[in-house]
């Protein structure tokens, strides 16, 4: 991965390797994972901590098995996407940014996805599930289960 | 229209394939431009009179020639496919379903600039489609595209995939450069700009995925027939994703000059207002652009006819007019609350924000939760006044234009929907139960003879 960058310039591959370490270490940076990337590219700790609390993408907490992301943003809600995050609410019990006592699900709401003609939407896993609607998220709620 | 310049095999079984690709006419415009010396190519370029397709509309050909050439510094080429501006969704079309057109267009890019090392910067939620360009990438290789003397001129690149890891202000192309040197995303001042001092301080040119396409045709058919397509500064085609409340939301390519009528109402696009609903307002270009009611949209102020181009869009500049932007189409029906909508707006740009710039970092929270309070019907008279005065004083005073992106929805909204936000200050209980409805927004503006 450092090949693809010039001489001396590994720190580039911080945010990539960030993705593989939270893929890799449960779905979310500890401390420690962080520690390890920055070992890894030769740079301090807090180079590695600055950038991890600057993107979204990146989780600073454990979280549930299923991430559910939920767009929230304007053409999104004119598609009805508060009525679906209020469902997933309610079908799941938990607020935004919370995990399923089970420790399956989390709830995440995130900005404009770049599938708003699809919407409502959420990404799940690598892919997004679009033209949600409360059926559909039953039927993946179900599929998530049914993967254990 | 006549013929898709982008998007006209994107349906081809198979496309997203080497072999198919090719079969179909692909890698030609590499083949024709690496016969012509790399300042021919951005002449052709110049001459097709490209904008850029981000959202900022600049001429291509004119930022590809100002592009230092110190000998012996590397010079870079980066793909800026971290498209995050709401309603927009057409880099992310023509990635999934044509990967090689882009890649095709990066290569005779690479080589007009001299960019032996090019990246594509990806915003990371399209974590499905980096496999996609990965093996565009791959094949291109395979077959002689890429890699060390391709075509045998002795023109070396190779390029990347980096992806971003969720920040709309990478999208900025200083941020984005930051961001690809493995820092947060912080705009950084211009000057100097990337074409002297970008990527690790070296000469780099930032162009959006729509834009590097475009540079296949604009070689294929040649920078003047690419110039004949369109109208006065608008030319070529333009991938339009249009949402919300329409019958046929998704990607369109357009020639430039359908009126937004035609592009509202046609079959051939979006169908009509969904439900047998009435047009209430229209957001044309992406989230940062004003939003114009009805009644502006499908005409001028003066009356004209409005048409979807860069020119036509702009007509009556902010005061009656918007912009072409990002081609990011939102439109709303006479069922929907702009308060609410400007809400989820105000909410994503203070989401966005870097925090930088005071201005950016403080206004976007406070007029967050200014329209917060006016939506829950809590709002009072003087705070529509004081959502001017805040938009206002970060209009202009920061370093990148997402101050400036913040701003304009909340000075749209006030400007052509002040009774709506006035509706909602004045009737607490109601406007918890009710939408304020279409009102006047459709009615035709009085035109003096």
């Amino acid at each position: 991965m450092i090949d693809r960058y010039p001489e001396g310039k590994q720190k580039s591959a911080l945010i990539p390797l960030l993705h593989l370490a939270q893929q890799e270490f449960g779905g979310w940076l500890s401390a420690e994972t962080m520690d390890y990337v920055a070992s890894l590219l030769s740079i301090e700790p807090i180079e590695v901590y600055e950038v991890a609390t600057f993107y979204s993408m990146f989780n600073l907490q454990p979280v549930g098995k299923h991430v559910f992301e939920v767009c929230q943003t304007g053409p999104c809600m004119l598609n009805g996407s508060d009525q679906i995050i209020d469902y997933i609410k309610q079908r799941l019990n938990i607020g935004v940014g919370e995990t399923t006592a089970d420790g399956m699900f989390t709830l995440k709401t995130v900005e404009c996805l770049g599938a708003c003609g699809y919407a409502p939407m959420m990404q799940l896993g690598i892919h997004y599930r679009e033209h949600l609607t409360k059926t559909k998220v039953d039927e993946i709620i179900e599929e998530c289960r049914n993967k254990q | 229209m006549a013929k898709k310049l982008l998007l006209e095999k994107a349906h081809v079984e198979g496309i997203r394939y080497f072999d198919v690709y090719r079969r179909e006419g692909g890698y030609q415009a590499v083949e024709k431009a690496l016969k012509m010396a790399p300042n021919d190519v951005v002449e052709e370029v110049k001459k097709s009179g490209l904008r850029g397709r981000g959202g900022a509309g600049f001429a291509t050909g004119l930022k590809w020639s100002f592009l230092a050439k110190p000998e012996g510094v590397p010079r870079y080429l980066v793909c800026n496919a971290d498209e995050s501006e709401p309603g927009t969704f057409k880099d992310r079309y023509l990635m999934e379903f044509i990967p090689h057109l882009l890649i095709e267009g990066l290569v005779v890019a690479s080589y007009a600039l001299g960019s032996n090392r090019t990246y594509i910067y990806i915003r990371g939620e399209y974590a499905w489609i980096v496999a996609i360009l990965e093996q565009a990438i791959a094949e291109a290789k395979q077959n002689g595209f890429l890699g060390k003397n391709i075509l045998g001129t002795g023109f070396d690149c190779e390029i990347y995939v980096q992806r971003g890891a969720g920040a709309y202000i990478c999208g900025e192309e200083t941020a984005l450069i930051e961001s690809l040197e493995g820092k947060r995303g912080n705009p950084r001042i211009k000057p100097p700009f990337p074409a002297i001092k970008g990527l690790w301080g070296c000469p780099t040119v930032v162009n959006n995925v729509e834009t590097l396409a475009a540079v296949v045709p604009i070689m294929n058919l040649g920078g003047e027939e690419y110039a004949k397509i369109g109208v006065g500064r608008s030319t070529g085609t333009k991938l339009i994703s249009a949402c919300g409340n329409i019958n046929k939301p998704g990607v369109y390519e357009i020639d430039m000059t359908i009126s937004v009528e035609e592009f509202i109402y046609s079959e051939e696009y979006c169908g009509g207002i969904a439900n047998g609903k009435r047009l209430k307002a229209c957001i044309p270009g992406g989230s940062s652009v004003p939003i114009l009611p009805a009644n502006l949209l499908l005409k001028t102020a003066k009356g004209e006819t409005r048409y979807m181009n860069y020119e036509s869009l702009s007509d009556g500049g902010f005061a009656t007019g918007s912009m072409m932007g990002s081609g990011g189409f939102i439109v709303l029906d006479e069922d929907q609350c702009v308060v609410r909508h400007t809400l989820t707006l105000a909410r994503f740009y203070r989401h966005e924000s870097c925090g930088q710039c005071s201005p950016c970092r403080e206004g976007t929270g406070w007029m967050e939760k200014i329209l917060q309070k006016i939506e829950n019907g809590d709002g009072v008279k003087t705070d529509i006044d004081l959502l001017w005065d805040i938009q206002r004083k970060i209009e202009g005073n920061t370093i990148c234009p997402l101050g400036d992106a913040a701003a304009w929805p909340v000075a749209a909204a006030i400007r052509h929907f002040r009774d709506e936000l006035e509706w909602h200050v004045n009737n607490r209980e109601l406007c918890r139960k009710q939408n304020y409805g279409l009102a006047h927004y459709a009615d035709e503006i009085h035109v003096p003879a």
